[in-house]
């Protein structure tokens, strides 16, 4: 059995009668001990896919699945009560930007001992023992001043890791990262990564690591989703994903980077920008910007085919022979 | 061939007061950095937050007086030149800034933010102008007919163009851009950073191109220059930078930078960056060094000439014999 099972999430915003889609349709299966990449750009849906998990959106939005079930629970069914007990505690998330996630009034060791309260309570002593243990368990040094340090005085890493010891702290056993090391330098995220690698196998966590960095996703992801305007376009398992892409996007989004064009004076650039929410074919969602595109690419919408662990939304994938030879990575 | 911009011992201290009786602290953002750069070329400077990159970028366009060094545009030196000198010079090196949503006036059209400089800079009547601006916008990509329309109106990808095509206006012969392709998705970065290398080629433009990315710095550059702390720790040709990193720093630089289908790191550099205002003695990476030795905590290493690399690093050969880690695979 799945620890995350999703079906079909929906999730609008605006007027009933014109709504803006931010995900639309979005099948999603996570094992317990796995690591789920969701990859796409600007405005594909990751981060609002990911809040509407969490129950985060604020309630102007508009969220429907046909299935939304965590270790064998309906999410959907849940009580108020019963989820507060559940989403914070077993399923956390990581959010990007480590000092706005944290708060500016209190120490960390307050922040970190009114979590540990929240989830199971305790004697003050206990949970300060177990602030400390958290802080260690996220390789942060000198853990017993660090609880008294604010968040001003804390590094963009040091708060990093602290986001990463509030939301392991109710013994998560399903982490969402959303953008976990985007606000940080490339040697920290270096580091923080390998921290959240460290986690997620000891703990046997499974975790969605939401990010645009291509290469940062290869490297840790089991399985890649890639999202385009609100749509799922391709799914598969890393490596395969990168080095044999099906779908025209995930192909086009990988020439475009610079590893794949070495020597080569001029970058293959995607032309265009990704549709607006509001301007957004009712045909394929990348046709207007797809090179392979048909005249039915321009009429109707493919659907997801293939097994679920290497599907793709295409009336035409790329087969062997069509993908373009991508330059040899390092 | 002489070269069009030379820095000589460039150095910038902000002074931090922290109180009326407290004593005032002094910020070294920049330390006693040299270079040459000849017309034509690609200099990336690479470093994290806090190492001085866009300190250099504000020296460089004379929006800030150098404590102590000088720039010389052309022979021209820039510390001891009048008003009249300046304002002469200025249209020549502009700046390209890293966030469009935040280097556009949102309350002018963008024909008035193309037309200002023409107007600042030349004589240039309102036809003349009109026309030169027009030109330009259609030259970085956009229609004439967008002229009249706001910033908010344009995706992140067409306001940076609006941006070059803003430094463009007055002709310049240098461009420092700051970090001007980080803000967008990879798709438009492709487009951005070819729209960037085309107009190089077809006006002989030279580049001061600052950036965390090491993957599109190996795209664009034609060499590159290492910054941490505000010293200049490595300097060289890109293709001998990227295949023999010399300095222990430049080496955890490209350990770090994750690569398409490698596996992370798993020892990644330890430690971040210290404050600047930490009282600082020896070299200042020594803290994080795997190779510091006594030597490391008490001289300052001085930049100097090492087969062809500029390195400052008391032991860079003996490390860069042994090292194998920071350098990618080719």
């Amino acid at each position: 059995m799945s620890l995350l099972e999703v079906r079909n999430l929906t999730v609008q915003f605006g007027p009933r009668e014109r709504p803006v889609i931010a995900v639309e349709g979005l099948d999603l299966e996570l094992d317990a001990g796995e690591v789920l990449g969701l990859v796409g750009e600007s405005g594909s849906g990751k981060s609002v896919a990911s809040l509407a998990l969490m129950g985060l959106l604020a309630p102007q939005a508009r969220v429907s699945a046909d299935v939304m079930r965590y270790d064998g629970r309906d999410l959907q069914a849940l009580s108020a009560r019963e989820r507060r007990a559940l989403l914070g505690r077993e399923i956390a998330m990581v959010f990007q930007d480590p000092h706005a996630s944290l708060d500016p009034c209190f120490s960390v060791g307050d922040q970190l001992m009114e979590t540990l309260a929240a989830h199971h309570g305790g004697p003050r002593a206990k949970l300060r023992e177990q602030a400390l243990d958290l802080l260690r368990q996220v390789e942060i040094p000198d853990p017993e001043a660090r609880l008294k340090a604010y968040p001003h005085q804390l590094s963009g890493g040091m708060s990093q890791r602290v986001g990463i010891a509030l939301a392991i702290a109710g013994n998560a056993r399903l982490l969402i990262a959303d953008e976990p090391t985007t606000a940080l330098d490339v040697t920290v995220q270096a580091q923080i990564v390998a921290l959240l690698l460290r986690l997620q196998r000891e703990r046997g966590m499974g975790l969605i690591l939401i990010s645009h960095d291509l290469a940062l996703v290869s490297q840790l992801a089991h399985r890649v989703l890639v999202l385009y305007a609100g749509q799922e376009m391709e799914q598969g398992p890393v490596p395969a994903l990168f080095e044999a892409p099906r779908h025209p996007y995930t192909e086009a989004l990988l020439r475009a980077l610079p590893e794949h064009n070495r020597g080569a004076a001029r970058l293959q650039a995607l032309p265009g920008n990704v549709p607006a929410a509001d301007a957004r074919p009712a045909a394929c969602l990348f046709s207007p910007r797809c090179p392979h595109a048909q005249a039915r690419c321009h009429a109707e919408r493919p659907a997801l085919e293939g097994p679920g662990d290497a599907r793709v939304r295409c009336f035409f994938p790329l087969a062997d022979a069509q993908r373009h030879p991508l330059g040899a990575p390092a | 061939m002489s070269a069009l911009l030379e820095v000589d011992a460039l150095s910038k201290h902000y002074p931090l007061r922290r109180g009326v009786l407290a004593p005032a602290l002094t910020l070294r953002a920049l330390d006693q950095v040299s270079f040459r750069l000849e017309a034509g070329r690609t200099l990336a400077v690479v470093g994290e937050s806090g190492s001085g990159k866009s300190t250099l970028a504000r020296q460089l366009c004379f929006l800030e007086t150098p404590t102590e060094g000088d720039v010389r545009l052309d022979g021209t030196p820039l510390a001891s030149a009048d008003r009249a000198t300046l304002k002469r010079l200025r249209p020549q090196v502009q700046m390209v800034f890293q966030n469009p949503y935040a280097s556009l006036n949102p309350r002018k059209r963008i024909s008035a933010l193309l037309e200002e400089p023409l107007a600042i800079n030349t004589t240039l009547g309102a036809s003349g102008r009109r026309s030169r601006a027009l030109a330009m916008l259609e030259r970085v990509g956009l229609s004439a007919e967008q002229a009249q329309r706001y910033p908010h109106m344009f995706s992140g990808g067409q306001r940076q163009r609006i941006a070059i095509a803003r430094a463009l206006m007055s002709s310049p012969r240098v461009v420092i851009a700051d970090e001007p392709v980080s803000a967008l998705d990879v798709s438009v970065q492709a487009q951005v950073l070819n729209l960037l290398m085309d107009l190089q080629a077809e006006r002989e433009l030279t580049y001061v191109f600052i950036s965390h990315n090491l993957a599109v710095v190996e795209h664009i550059a034609d060499e590159v220059l290492v910054m941490y702390l505000g010293h200049v720790v490595e300097q060289a040709e890109r293709a001998t930078l990227f295949a023999r990193p010399r300095h222990p720093y430049t080496q955890a630089l490209l350990a770090a930078t994750p690569r398409l289908g490698q596996p992370a790191p798993a020892n990644p550099a330890r430690g971040e960056a210290p404050s600047l205002l930490a009282a600082q003695q020896g070299c200042a990476y020594a803290g994080r060094c795997p190779h510091a030795e006594a030597r490391c905590r008490e001289e300052v290493p001085r930049l100097r000439e090492l087969e062809g690399t500029r390195v400052a690093c008391h032991f860079a050969e003996r490390i860069s014999a042994t090292a194998s880690s920071g350098t990618p695979a080719r």
